[in-house]
């Protein structure tokens, strides 16, 4: 019997219509776990470096977490990875919500596609049967809308679907895969969903999900719910509001919004407004969120209540949770929240990430104004600030004119347009729109987050440590005393040592190696839950969370009867990490494309950066160019990829000199 | 006069308020049931189950009550506070109305058992689960008298004879007493 996992996953051909339940190699579970670790393996060994994102042999793999559908509170995490048709790297995006235990109940660990389908479908499991379905009635139809039409026409209320809207059927670059609640936004995963003709996929499972040592397993995850209890209610002091507790950002608790409002830009990630948050403001935007907000919502089996049951006058209900709130309303330089949730109700149906679909209009507007863009560019659009948004995104999702531009994303919508255009795609890594942040003094520990997270997007790499210094001593001294999450002393004494001004402030403290340390364990505990299936939230995302590096391996084993200890879970975090950095080497990326925005703080420190870039690729075992050695791929039982590079001269047996110092930026599309 | 019985009441509190729509209550209540104990989980097998329509605002924990063999000859639907419920939301009965409450291999009837075991539960699991306080646990001792009282048997019989007449019903008595001591 297979513990946590079921052992099988679909594979559907979208080209020939062909449906097949194929065994997994539990090997792979012991040297991968499940979700992200084991979809890297798949699009490795089966999508070779050289295929497009939208061509049918790209795979387009739902995947469950290894521990998804056992009672592990907070698994629940759905993975999603393919190519991404904006990045051209690999594109993981994940999803809360329901789906992913669904999937485990009904019998199925993954579900894979290739191909396409000439007409739109979409794919119904219901335990042993699954068909692909005719979607043609659904086109063009809203994603929250699609999958209640969806639930009605199986009649089937308690199935779980996760649809694209428009933008995914229209290849949006920045399309998202909504399931309700929740959504898999970033890095246009939508599209490809849309490329492929699947307009969604419905699950209903009844079977049980076993687990290696019962009592052993449930006595942890009592544990766990426990130090929630406790926890939660218990805010660590001078960290905002929304990041204090446990869970994703608490945007939907929280009406206190000072911190983002002055601190993010507006528009196009440039204009701070550092007195925006006044009594006034304060009251109208708690009107506007007590006001839409019926209820506080969950993801299944965990206990956090991230997202909420909006409903504006005059919009169909819909769910949110995090940021959106704020980041059309703020890119779009409105004042008032109202809008917030209104427009937000659109982009959800539509289906789009609303970090990068506010900024890609934010960015058109500034390319008008610049005159770089033409008023026949925007005919028709109307010249308020709210209009003008709504106006825009309708062109966007639309493909029409210039939002069939701008729907290709800021990075390659500024080269289509040239002209100067380019200066005004500025917040990207990686060709990937960027939080709207711009700060002062360089942080070091979020330069190396930044250049060389490959989930292209901070929120998936930051977590554990601590975002800034805490001003006393008193309060760093509280922090370390119960700080078990911790991997050693060390990282007590970083913060202890931590200042604001001084020898010991950033950014030469944490030195370059500390550094290294602390971005290495924050990446290592977000890998751990992408392979897992866990929020972030109850894991690698808040300060002291209930799942850390000292219970996961006795939970793991629980779990699935594999023998885990730290070393042996870190050493598999180290073989998925290296394998994504794997994929994408293969891909192109290099050193050159490790890069935050050039803005994205005043004070820059190019010798330092280069000495932190160095000293990290060396601690992860890559050479100069961040490409993994042929050393610690062995290591790692990766001389596969090994092999694969040196062929492709990648690597040479010379070992670290690269012989190809080709950049993905300078890639052709 | 009859005799004074000590009864414990267990109730669990449902506040429709609190529930956030996670289910962790299913999950708890089948791996609980499972055999051995927290080998495995499935909601399917849950005997509690969270009725919910996020977009109409409805999240009801209804707990597995008696099997009932037909359906309800009329269905219920409740409006409360303006928000209107579907049929049988409330409804605690595994029938063939629905598929809740079922076994979904065998499709055995599931009853909520309050998690008595040996040794006992502090609390019914699904209880312990849920964080957020939509369910809880009370526990009440009640003192009942258990007595058959005259008035109930004689309106029964007031009945009987109604409609089938004194002689019959004396006759039916008689006849019946007899076969019963023989």
């Amino acid at each position: 019997m297979r513990y946590a996992e079921t052992g099988f996953n679909l594979e559907i051909d979208l080209t020939r219509g062909s449906i097949e339940r194929v065994e997994s190699d539990p090997r792979l579970t012991e040297l991968h776990l499940g979700g992200l670790g084991t979809n890297a393996k798949i699009l490795w060994d089966r999508v070779p470096a050289d295929v497009e994102p939208f061509s049918p042999d790209n795979l387009l793999i739902f995947a469950t977490g290894l521990l998804c559908g056992t009672p592990a509170p907070g698994a629940n995490r759905t993975i999603i990875s393919t190519y991404s048709p904006q990045t051209l790297f690999m594109g993981y995006s994940m999803m809360g919500g329901f789906l992913a235990p669904e999937l485990k109940y009904a019998g199925y660990d993954k579900v894979i596609f290739r191909g396409k389908s000439p007409n739109l479908v979409y794919l119904w499991i219901n335990n042993d049967k699954v068909e692909i379905r005719d979607a043609s009635h659904l086109r063009g139809k809203g994603a929250v809308e699609t999958a209640e039409l969806i639930r009605q026409e199986l009649k089937e209320p308690k199935a779980q679907v996760a649809a694209i809207g428009l933008a995914g059927e229209n290849r949006v670059y920045m399309a998202s895969i909504e399931q309700g609640r929740s959504s898999a936004s970033r890095l246009g995963l939508g599209a490809v969903m849309g490329d492929k003709g699947l307009k969604a996929i419905a699950v209903r499972g009844t079977k049980d999900v076993n687990v290696a040592k019962p009592a052993e397993f449930m006595q942890l995850c009592n544990e766990v719910l426990q130090y929630i209890k406790v926890r939660a209610p218990n805010l660590i002091p001078e960290v905002m509001p929304i990041l204090a507790g446990l869970g994703s950002p608490q945007e939907m608790a929280h009406v206190d919004e000072k911190w983002h409002t002055e601190n993010f830009m507006w528009g196009n990630a440039r204009t701070r407004r550092k007195e925006f948050w006044t009594k006034e403001i304060e009251e109208k935007w708690k009107d506007a969120l007590e006001t839409v907000r019926t209820r506080l919502i969950s993801c299944y089996n965990c206990p956090m209540k991230c997202g909420a049951i909006i409903s504006a006058p005059g919009v169909s209900t819909y769910m949110m949770k995090c940021f959106t709130k704020l980041t059309y309303t703020m890119a779009a330089f409105v004042d008032d929240l109202d809008f917030g949730f209104k427009i937000a109700q659109r982009a959800t149906e539509y289906g789009v990430d609303g970090f990068s679909m506010p900024q890609a209009m934010a960015f058109g507007f500034e390319l008008k104004e610049a005159g770089i863009l033409t008023e026949a560019d925007f005919a028709g659009c109307p010249s308020d600030n709210e209009g003008k948004f709504y106006w825009l995104l309708d062109r966007i999702v639309r493909r029409e004119g210039i939002g069939d531009v701008l729907a290709n994303g800021t990075y390659w919508a500024a080269k289509q347009i040239g002209k100067g255009a380019e200066a005004y795609a500025h917040n990207v890594i990686k060709k990937h729109e960027q939080l709207p942040l711009k700060l002062g003094m360089l942080n070091p520990i979020y330069f190396l987050m930044y250049s060389t997270g490959e989930k292209m997007n901070i929120t998936q790499i930051e977590g554990n440590f601590p975002q800034a210094p805490f001003s006393t001593m008193e309060l760093r001294e509280a922090f370390v005393k119960d700080w078990v999450q911790a991997p050693n002393d060390k990282f007590k004494k970083y913060v202890l040592d931590w200042e604001f001004r001084g020898e010991r402030s950033m950014p030469f403290y944490p030195p370059v190696e500390a550094c290294c340390e602390i971005v290495d364990w924050q990446e290592k505990m977000h890998h751990i839950d992408d392979a897992l299936g866990l929020c972030a939230g109850l894991s690698s995302f808040p300060l002291k969370p209930p799942y850390h590096i000292h219970n996961l391996p006795t939970l793991i084993s629980a779990a699935t009867g594999i023998d885990m200890d730290e070393d042996g879970l870190t050493q598999i975090f180290n073989r998925n990490r290296t394998l994504v950095r794997a994929i994408n080497v293969r891909r192109g990326l290099r050193r050159a494309d490790e890069k935050p925005p050039e803005d994205h703080w005043k004070k820059r420190f190019p010798e330092l950066e280069a000495q932190l870039l160095d000293g990290y690729y060396k601690f992860k075992g890559w050479n100069h160019e961040g490409i993994p050695t042929k050393e610690s791929l062995h290591e790692l039982g990766l001389d596969y990829v090994a092999e694969d590079f040196l062929q492709r001269g990648i690597l040479t047996d010379n070992e670290g000199t690269p012989s190809k110092e080709t950049s993905a930026e300078t890639k052709k599309k | 006069m009859g005799e004074k019985k000590k009864k414990i009441v267990k109730t669990i509190k449902v506040d429709l308020d609190k529930c956030n729509g996670c289910r962790a209550c299913e999950v708890a209540c089948s791996a609980f049931h499972a055999a051995p104990k927290y080998s495995s989980n499935n909601p399917a097998r849950s005997r509690i189950r969270v009725i919910h329509e996020p977009l109409r605002d409805v999240y009801v924990p209804v707990y597995a009550g008696e099997y009932a063999k037909a359906e309800c000859m009329g269905r219920d639907k409740y409006v409360i506070d303006g928000k209107e419920y579907d049929e049988c939301s409330f409804c605690r009965a595994s029938c063939p109305s629905r598929d809740l409450f079922k076994e979904p291999d065998s499709a055995l009837p599931l009853k909520c058992d309050m998690c008595e075991d040996d040794p006992p539960q502090e609390k019914p699991l699904c209880v312990q689960w849920c964080l957020n306080d939509a369910l809880t646990y009370e526990e009440r001792e009640e003192e009942v008298e258990e007595e058959v009282k005259q008035e109930d048997v004689e309106r029964g019989l007031d009945s009987m004879i109604d409609k089938y007449g004194l002689d019959k019903v004396m006759d039916t008595v008689t006849r019946m007493a007899l076969s019963k001591k023989g």
